[in-house]
């Protein structure tokens, strides 16, 4: 018994199905914003799993990949946690269902 | 890949991410959601390493299982009159059934398709071959990286200033 490609992608694809569950049904705003990082941490997953399996003239551009995927993950964390705190003091709450300014 | 220590370890690695990831959806405390987000994050740096990736799995604990997770509690204590239950959106159902055939999706394609398997042992070390990479060939992609995050922090020091604070940042 080995551990192959396909039982990496198996993990990769639970964690992006529950990142993108987290990020579309949960209310609070920081919610969404786990499940983000759980799906970018997914994608990560399977890169490195690509590079360490798959034929490929440069295996290790998927961990360069990786490492660009993580600078804009941290630069899209403060961002997005500086907008919630700033909701927060606009609208009280950073519920995203009770954010319906545009709602007619 | 064919040792047993490699496979045990994938095997109680993949159960303990996957299993708090779920986590992470299923508890009814928003604090207690992140803990279980950073286990996740830290099993997958674990991962990482059974796949012989020794950057990134560093990268990983720095700035996952350190910076970002620190950020998300911080966003938490920072709004005191948020909802703390964790709780779904009216979005519930509709959202389960997509990811649920995401999941499905991906996990048909990974399980069908005939990948070119290199058959290659483990990398010795990956730092240096990284650093050269990011330095040779990904130089501009690079640089526009440190760019970004020079962005990203003035854009969040921006965003979050208080309404009255004045333009020499006096008082």
């Amino acid at each position: 018994m080995s551990v192959d490609l396909e039982h990496y992608l198996i993990v990769g694809a639970i964690l992006f199905a529950t990142g993108l569950y987290l990020a579309l049904a949960k209310r609070n705003f920081v919610g969404v914003l786990m499940g983000i990082e759980l799906m970018f941490n997914a994608v990560n997953l399977t890169f490195v799993a690509f590079a360490r399996f798959v034929e490929s003239p440069n295996p290790l551009d998927g961990h360069v990949f990786v490492v660009f995927v993580i600078t804009v993950a941290a630069a899209e964390a403060a961002t997005a946690l500086a907008l919630a705190v700033l909701l927060y003091r606009v609208r009280d709450t950073i519920d995203v269902d009770r954010l319906d300014l545009l709602k007619w | 890949m064919e040792d047993t220590g490699t496979v045990v370890a994938f095997w109680i690695l993949a159960t303990v991410t996957v299993g708090s990831a779920l986590m992470t959806a299923a508890v009814r405390n928003l604090i207690h959601a992140v803990v279980f987000l950073i286990v996740s994050f830290v099993g997958v740096a674990g991962l990482y390493i059974t796949l012989s990736a020794d950057f990134v799995a560093v990268t990983q604990v720095l700035i996952y299982a350190g910076a970002i997770s620190v950020l998300l509690l911080f966003a938490i204590v920072l709004t005191p009159r948020g909802s703390r239950d964790n709780a779904e959106s009216f979005l519930r159902m509709p959202a389960l059934v997509l990811a649920l055939l995401t999941g499905a999706t991906l996990g048909y394609v990974a399980l069908d398709t005939e990948w070119s398997i290199a058959g290659r042992d483990g990398f010795e070390e990956t730092a240096s071959a990284i650093g050269e990479a990011l330095l040779d060939r990904y130089v501009l992609p690079f640089e526009i990286a440190s760019v970004l995050l020079l962005m990203a922090m003035l854009g969040a020091i921006v965003i979050v200033r208080p309404e009255g604070a004045n333009e020499e940042g006096a008082e």
